[in-house]
């Protein structure tokens, strides 16, 4: 202690008034970091939307997510019931560089598990729950709220192609998301479907992807390719199918007729254009029909087999259909008739020259009359002997009675001839009166009387018979049994044993040994003829 | 009244305990030598404010960030406290709910409350204050428990596909203000607690 020198005089600084100490600094660095943190937060922040739909399952407040093409664009922050209680809001904060998402022609949509006629899908949603699919839309506007899709969109709004209407009288197997088939290649989907306000036919909104959308020429025809297409014809048996998918889920296929165009002038269908959707392939080539005439024909025969869109057929070329069928009194002819309402396409019986086309409205009725005048009647025909099925046959028969044709009547009536089968019962009744006009009666009397004289030369034959039977046919079964008995004498007798044989053979034995005898007395009587009177010299 | 340092003229180390006459260095460590610390509180509300700053982040960012199959899930301090108590767990929410927002809260309050009291020269309740700023000192520590947790959670949970948890913005302000508060607590001189009820008497 005692050699430390003496402390230093302490210096005193005086407080430093007026200048800020340098520790402010960290305060403010605070606020600044802060402030720029949530400054940050809050400018990547994207615009807040609100969707709504029918329910809210699967979508979790602060969980769910927005993604487009799987990339998460925002979350669902909050959900809940809309006023009007038809449905639920989702408040969805997008993210900032997702803002586009807003645009007024977004389309929104929930992504669960569905099972549809194209498959399964949002299959991996069932581990990770739904999410919310998005469809960008391209509009400058934005929207704050939205009408959320209940089934996924079927082609996203950012695919090249053209969207169609199709006219259809049913909609078949077709739903939502049906292919549409260009050469059997799968070339677009229905979109949707809605029943016309007239409740007659079904509009159908398709979607044909680029590059297959320029073979749509407002020419092209489409039909249901759902199903098979089983046909007879003078080819024999066809069976026509689309790709096995069709069979099962249904589809459109189209066809441009008479591609005689290269494909690079083809005009392709504007956006929207409305095409008729027939219901086979060959419906769909057939000329396009006109309004149809209406005309009723009342037959006076039953028109059984007769169905209602039976054909309606001129000279073989089928030209209008039956529409209707009934059965009413007609007073002054005091009976049935059956009036048969026909659907006759004017239009298909002058397609070769248009000049001479079937005019429309009243006129054509002056020309139907026209044509009753020489000899246009109406004929029931059979078109089916198996079945039955019956057709209405128009035909020229110059031969039948004049008919009147009223043309004020409306619909026009269109005279009858009988059918060809009642024709035949015409016939057959004609012949049966020709029989019915013959001489039974005396042709059975002189029938009967030949019969009984005939019946009397048979007995008489008989007895004859029986006579031959008693006296001729002994006599020559006896003869016959002698002749037997003589010819097996006879063969007794040659038999090489028979006794008659032996001799004959000991007769020739002998015979011969007479003959050697004989030989040798020749033969001596030679030599010595004096033997014959001095005997033999050798016995002497 | 009671004899200090400052009224016998005399200074005391404040890391080796010297006292000793006034001088500009300790004569044994060699550190500087000051009646009281310089500036302190000054220091102590700078802090003390940049510490009440980032509170508000702290609390409004997200802490941790839980990437999973199932999503993505955002959580504040507050949101996990809320999430434990609706799950059952409510020992642990009050846990964290009294760690995590009610302890720095208080200390906020309480140095505040000192510093504000040093300026208005009060000589009420004396003993009480310097207790309180005892405890403060003791406690501060231990809010650093939540930004344990998550920085455990995020050296723990990497399993690259199946769940991933990153720390958010929200822990390091919460950080922040945990070590704004302990640096407010400690350049914050307890002698001037008692400074003032002295000034009467001299």
């Amino acid at each position: 202690m005692s050699e430390r020198p003496n402390p230093p005089p302490p210096s005193i600084h005086p407080p430093r008034r007026g200048r800020i100490s340098l520790v402010w600094l960290v305060p403010v660095i605070a606020a600044l970091i802060g402030l720029g943190l949530v400054a940050q937060t809050y400018l990547d922040r994207g615009p807040t939307i609100e969707i709504s739909f029918l329910t809210a399952k699967g979508i979790e407040p602060g969980k769910t997510q927005v993604r487009f093409r799987d990339v998460e664009i925002g979350q669902v922050q909050a959900v809940h019931i809309a006023k009007d209680r038809t449905g639920v809001v989702a408040t969805v904060e997008l993210h900032k560089d997702a803002r586009d998402f807003a645009s007024s022609d977004s389309r929104y949509w929930v992504v669960r598990p569905r099972l549809a006629g194209a498959g399964i899908s949002g299959l991996e949603t069932v581990l990770s729950g739904a999410y919310i699919g998005v469809d960008g839309g391209r509009s400058g506007q934005t929207q704050k709220e939205f009408q959320g899709l209940e089934e996924p969109p079927v082609v996203a709004s950012d695919v090249p192609g053209h969207r169609y209407r199709l006219l259809a009288e049913d909609i078949g197997s077709l739903d939502i998301g049906s292919p549409v088939y260009y050469r059997r290649i799968p070339v677009g989907h229905v979109e949707r479907y809605a029943l016309e306000p007239d409740g007659r036919h079904i509009a159908l909104g398709i979607f044909i992807k680029a590059p297959y959308d320029r073979y749509v020429t407002p020419d092209s025809r489409f039909w249901h390719a759902s199903g098979v297409d089983l046909r007879v014809d003078a080819n024999g048996l066809k069976v026509e199918t689309q790709a096995l998918a069709t069979i099962l889920m249904g589809g459109i296929a189209f066809e441009t007729p008479e591609l005689v165009t290269a494909p690079d002038h083809l005009t392709t269908a504007e956006d929207a254009h409305q095409f008729p959707l027939a219901a086979s392939h060959a419906d769909a080539l057939k000329s396009p029909d006109g309004a149809p005439a209406i005309l009723v024909v009342r037959f006076r025969q039953s028109i059984r087999g007769l169905t209602v869109g039976a054909p309606v057929d001129f000279r073989g070329v089928e030209i209008g259909q039956v529409r209707s069928l009934g059965i009413t009194f007609d007073a002054a002819a005091q009976e049935y008739v059956a009036p048969v309402v026909l659907e006759v396409y004017p239009e298909r019986l002058s397609t070769m020259d248009p000049q001479h086309a079937m005019p429309q409205g009243p006129d054509h009725r002056e020309v139907l009359a026209g044509l009753v005048k020489h000899g246009l009647r109406a004929q029931l025909k059979t078109g089916s002997l198996l079945t039955g099925q019956k057709f209405v046959s128009l035909d020229f028969h110059p031969e039948a009675p004049p008919a009147r044709f009223d043309s004020s009547l409306n619909p026009p009536e269109l005279p009858t001839v009988p059918g060809d089968l009642e024709e035949l019962q015409k016939q057959v009744q004609d012949i049966l009166a020709k029989l019915s006009r013959l001489p039974l009666d005396e042709l059975a009397g002189d029938m009967h009387r030949t019969l009984v004289a005939l019946e009397g030369s048979l007995k008489r034959m008989e007895t004859l018979e029986a006579h031959a039977d008693k006296e001729v046919l002994p006599e020559i079964r006896d003869g016959l049994r002698d002749m037997r008995q003589t010819v097996q004498q006879l063969q007794a007798t040659m038999a090489p044993d028979a006794p008659l044989q032996q001799d004959s053979r000991a007769a020739l034995q002998n015979l011969s040994a007479v003959a050697r005898s004989l030989k040798t007395l020749s033969d001596t009587l030679d030599k010595q003829p004096e033997s014959l009177l001095r005997g033999k010299s050798g016995e002497k | 009244m009671t004899p200090t340092a400052l009224s016998h003229g005399l200074m005391a180390c404040p890391h080796c305990g010297l006292v000793q006459e006034p001088a500009e260095h300790c004569p044994r460590c060699r550190s500087r030598l000051h009646h009281r610390k310089p500036d302190s509180l000054t220091r102590s509300w700078a802090l003390l404010l940049a510490a009440a700053i980032s509170y508000i982040p702290a609390n409004l960012l997200p802490v941790m960030i839980t990437s999973s199959l199932t999503g993505t899930e955002r959580d504040t301090i507050m949101s996990g406290v809320i999430y434990f108590w609706t799950s059952g767990s409510e020992g642990l929410a009050a846990l964290i709910f009294t760690v995590s927002i009610l302890i720095p809260l208080l200390k906020l309050g309480s140095l505040s409350f000192l510093a504000v009291s040093i300026h208005l020269r009060s000589e009420r309740s004396v003993h009480q204050r310097a207790k309180l700023f005892r405890i403060v000192e003791l406690v501060g520590r231990w809010s650093m428990l939540d930004v344990f947790v998550v920085a455990l959670m995020v050296g723990l949970v990497q399993f690259s596909n199946l769940a991933i948890i990153e720390a958010g913005p929200g822990a390091a302000m919460f950080g922040g203000v945990v070590v704004l508060t302990m640096l407010a607590a400690h350049s914050f001189d307890p002698r001037l607690i008692w400074d003032s009820s002295e000034r009467q008497d001299v």
